[in-house]
């Protein structure tokens, strides 16, 4: 079990590792970018050019120009900005991290009780009115972008029907919970719901999946066969043993979502989270930034798969043992 | 003689084909007495283990209908609402299934499994089904039940968790226990500790067991009685020395034929019965054996009746009088 | 009836690493073959029995060099084929054939019959179109299909008809052996008795030779000439079939066969002559094999040198074959 730890702690810094090398080179070594040409603006003239590249170390060897952006990225944690110089990457993505993990844990809270319900409810009535009804809902919900759904959702509650049934929404941003909980929650309700309706669809529409497969089994031939309900059947038996895959890719979205990939949610509904700093960082291509928040988000995922991983065998016992 | 403690009579079992219904079962009718062990056996499509599924509203197909009368202590399962029945199972009649690697929720240990079958039942704290389950791990035969109570199903070998299953049938001490191929998915020297497990159990729980199978050599060891199955009917139902001694179906002999045995003079060539088992989509009006039966005869186009003195068959050649 | 040896296999071991290992260090291993040393003659049928686990499945893909060995050596008409590439066993491989457990899943559900059939011999570029068509048709005829049937599909078909249709596909290259793995246990027992007849016709009429692996000691007594008794990865006996079933001398064999459930007829050749040997507990573990002769811990004749040496398999003045200390008089 410990060599096994260690090989996944090894594997992981590989992948950081890899991933920092590609980012770097795709800004750096890419044949025709040059980061001192686009920071210096259009039509600079080649003194300037010069002067931008040695005040940003642009003129060193590009191993030596990597070694120093980690340095300062994990070691000095003092990287600052290309774009307004002086102002730290490290601060600012500790800073944006608050807003976006509300944002997350929120949705999923909701994608999960929603998907799930959906789910349990559309295999227990397969076959009747109500499982096509659930299940087109559940694609409806997947094929909205979130993009187009936000917008929609601010166009009403923001300025259509502002003024009579969404008086209570506040305007577009954010509020921190220590400041004042009860603005925190009326701020985030709406990018809550609109994230998480595309999860609960798709969520719902797995689990409908499992369930089917799982109420064909034969261990639930034999819990009917024992005289239990079959209320008891669906949930203890099937929706038990359902539920494994389902967690498992909840772990890898969660992560994903907190390492950023709330990006167009966060954008639409003007929320300071980290998808919104590195919407901002590939809007100006801020080289340290854009560095900043994919290592963060690279060390979210793998992190969420480490977890998937170890509560994968909580959930199923027949892991346990290899 | 006693009372009959399962009396089936005319069960059909029939689920909505595409052309029309399908009869799996056509039927069929038998009894178990009390402390009896009745073998059914017949090959794929035979209706052997739907019949048994349908009496106990195990089949969930909701184009599936099953009809005729089945009396168990006097009380009619047919028809019975589905609460009632599920009163029924588990606690009055068992069921043991084929594949013991399959049967169990992969999820929850062995002790947990025992203990649901008994909390079904009988409102008793948990502690004290912990207790009656680690008490009927050692019944069957478990070693160390006091730790194995907490493995999983797949902790166990197929042996080992078919002990389980039968442990958790016997949980409410059944009447009857139906064991639907309960061995065909073990090794022979993990099927006969099996065997004589049940045959053990019989005499120390007093249970009732039948026992569906395709192995006659399955149910010449461990049955009293046996019914043959071909096509969703009995074709012939005997003591166990009466079917196997002086078969009377044609379907019988042919099968008993064609088994391949250990003992004995080997045969060049194995006796076998043209065809295939029939479906029961394609099945002939008449006897249902006809198709590949080399002695069939005009009459057969006719559903003989399983008729005789204990020793039953459905055969014309055997039945009393032949319609004219 | 039995000839010269067509397929020599000395001292054969298949280890596979246990899941979770590290690719490629020395991990724990399942020993699936043990070391098993046997010779199949042309013309006879060569039973393997046993119980799941005791490696007889994949022994039998060994001999035809589906699955590599890891160590041991297989010579098949006088050749070593064990450690042959890929492209130098492509012309010993008509040769050598293999009929599955599952007739279903090992034909391809897209093509049909027929197709199935000629598929070999178009790998093998063996003649024409039209010769093939005409291969195929004789192929179909012996195994009891009809020209007609050649254009269905594998579900078309009962298993006892599919079961017929992997026979012939097996059949399409001429091959010398056969290797059967549990041919007829997926079948109805009125369709394994026609399924093991055409075995035999087939042997009789093109002179093969069986290698048939089975689990069912009365299906592999019909078939086989001489029977081999696999335990835990090795062969425990190897003698004639009447032999071995009526005067087993290992005691496994003999409590294999005391297990079996017999169908009591009437006859006295089907009422069990001894009392039947139950073994207690189950199979061990194939990665942590017992220490000498791997059946001591269920062997109610176990003493004290069979759980520290390892009986070999030698042969008795009837050129049976044991591998027991003490064998069963």
């Amino acid at each position: 079990m410990l060599g096994y730890t260690i090989r996944r702690i090894g594997a992981a810094l590989f992948v950081l590792w890899a991933i920092s090398v590609l980012v770097f080179l795709i800004f750096f070594a890419t044949p025709g970018v040059d980061p001192a040409a686009r920071i210096a603006g259009r039509n600079a003239d080649p003194a300037t050019l010069e002067q931008v590249r040695r005040s940003f170390g642009f003129d060193a060897p590009i191993t030596t120009q990597y070694l120093k952006m980690m340095n300062h990225l994990f070691l000095e944690r003092d990287l600052t900005s290309f774009v307004n110089r002086g102002s730290r990457v490290v601060p600012q993505i500790t800073d944006a991290l608050p807003a976006t993990l509300s944002l997350v844990i929120g949705a999923a809270v909701i994608w999960m009780a929603v998907g799930i319900a959906m789910g349990t409810a559309a295999a227990a009535w397969r076959g009747k009115a109500a499982d096509p009804v659930i299940t087109l809902l559940g694609i409806l919900g997947v094929s909205m972008p979130v993009y187009w759904l936000g917008e929609v959702i601010n166009l009403f509650t923001q300025s259509r029907m502002h003024e009579t049934v969404f008086r209570w929404v506040p305007p577009l941003g954010y509020v921190a919970p220590t400041e004042n909980p009860w603005q925190w929650f009326l701020h985030l309700i709406f990018p809550w719901l609109s994230l998480a309706v595309l999860y609960a669809g798709i969520y719902a529409r797995l689990l409908r999946g499992e369930l089917i497969g799982a109420l064909r089994e034969d261990y639930v031939r034999t819990a009917r066969a024992k005289g239990i309900s079959e209320r008891r059947i669906l949930v203890r038996h099937a929706l038990r043993c359902s539920l494994i895959p389902v967690v498992s890719l909840f772990g890898l979205d969660f992560g994903a979502l907190v390492g950023g990939a709330g990006l167009l949610t966060e954008v639409v509904f003007g929320i300071p989270g980290i998808g919104h700093l590195t919407y901002n960082a590939l809007q100006n291509l801020d080289l340290p930034v854009i560095m900043g928040t994919v290592m963060y988000a690279a060390f979210f995922v793998v992190l969420a798969n480490a977890a998937v991983d170890l509560f994968y065998a909580r959930l199923d016992p027949r892991v346990r043992h290899v | 003689m006693s009372e009959p403690l399962f009396e089936v009579t005319d069960l059909q079992v029939s689920f909505r084909g595409r052309s029309g219904p399908v009869n799996a079962v056509n039927g069929l009718s038998y009894t178990v007495m009390p402390g009896q062990v009745l073998g059914v056996v017949g090959e794929s499509g035979s209706g052997k283990s739907v019949s048994s599924m349908g009496l106990l509203g195990l089949i969930r197909d909701r184009g599936a209908t099953v009809t005729g009368s089945a009396r168990f202590q006097g009380r009619e399962l047919i028809g019975m609402p589905d609460r009632e029945l599920r009163s029924v199972r588990g606690r009055e009649i068992a069921m043991v299934f084929q594949d013991p690697m399959t049967s169990l929720t992969p999820v929850y240990t062995v002790g947990w499994h025992i203990a649901e079958q008994i909390r079904a039942h009988e409102s008793i704290s948990k502690k004290a089904a912990r207790h009656r389950a680690i008490e009927l791990l050692a019944e069957v035969g478990i070693p160390d039940p006091a730790r194995r109570v907490d493995a999983y199903p797949h902790e166990f070998s197929g042996g080992m968790r078919q002990r389980a299953v039968i442990a958790m049938a016997l949980a409410c001490d059944p009447a009857l226990l139906i064991a639907d191929e309960p061995t065909t998915a073990l090794d022979v020297t993990t099927q006969a500790q099996i065997l004589d497990l049940m045959l053990r159990l019989r005499e120390t729980h007093g249970s009732s067991i039948m026992v569906i199978t395709h192995d006659m050599g399955v149910v010449s060891e461990i049955a009293d009685r046996v019914l043959v199955m071909y096509g969703g009917r009995a074709v012939e139902a005997g003591t166990c020395r009466e079917v196997f001694h002086t078969p009377h179906h044609p379907y019988t002999r042919g099968l008993l034929a064609s088994v391949p045995r250990i003992g004995g003079e080997k045969l060049h060539r194995l006796p076998t019965i043209p065809g295939a088992p029939i479906a029961s989509s394609e099945r002939p009006t008449g006897c249902a054996f006809a198709p590949r039966c080399a002695e069939r005869h005009d009459a057969c186009t006719m559903q003989p009746l399983l008729t005789g003195d204990g020793h039953l068959s459905a055969c014309w050649l055997t039945a009393p009088e032949v319609p004219a | 009836m039995t000839g010269d040896v067509l397929l020599k296999a000395t001292d054969v071991v298949k280890n596979f690493p246990v899941r979770g290992g590290a690719a490629g260090r020395r991990g724990p291993v399942v020993h699936a073959v043990d070391g098993v040393s046997l010779e199949v003659r042309r013309g006879e049928t060569l039973g393997v029995v046993g119980e799941s686990g005791c490696g007889k499945s994949t022994l039998g893909r060994c001999l035809v060099r589906l699955g590599e060995v890891t160590s041991g050596r297989i010579e098949f008409e006088g050749q070593d084929i064990t450690r042959l590439s890929r492209r130098r066993l492509r012309p010993v491989r008509p040769g050598l054939q293999m009929v599955f457990q599952d007739p279903y899943t090992s034909l391809n559900p897209r093509r049909t019959v027929g197709e199935i059939v000629a598929e070999p011999l178009l790998v093998h570029r063996r003649g024409t179109h039209a010769e093939i068509r005409a291969t195929v048709a004789d192929i179909l005829d012996r195994v009891g299909l009809t020209a007609e049937q050649a254009d269905r599909y594998p579900h078309e078909f009962s298993g006892g008809m599919r079961q017929r249709v992997g026979i012939a596909r097996s059949l399409a290259l001429e091959p010398r052996l056969i290797v059967a793995d549990e041919p007829v246990s997926a079948l109805d027992v009125s369709i394994q008795a026609q399924v093991l007849n055409l075995f035999a016709d087939l042997q009789e009429q093109l002179g093969l030779t069986y290698l048939f692996v089975a689990h069912d000691l009365g299906v592999v007594r019909r078939v086989s000439n001489r029977i081999a008794v696999m335990y835990l990865g090795r062969v425990v006996e190897l003698g004639p079939a009447d032999r071995v079933y009526s005067t087993p001398a290992h005691p496994y064999t003999q409590a294999l066969l005391s297990a079996v459930p017999r169908i009591d007829d009437g006859t006295p050749a089907q009422t069990p002559t001894r009392e039947r040997i139950v073994l207690s507990g189950d199979v061990p573990n194939p990665i942590d094999l017992p220490s000498g002769c791997t059946f001591h811990p269920r062997c109610p004749f176990a003493r004290d040198n069979c759980r520290t040496e390892r009986p070999p398999l030698s042969v008795d003045a009837t050129g049976r074959q044991v591998a027991c200390h003490y064998p069963l008089g």
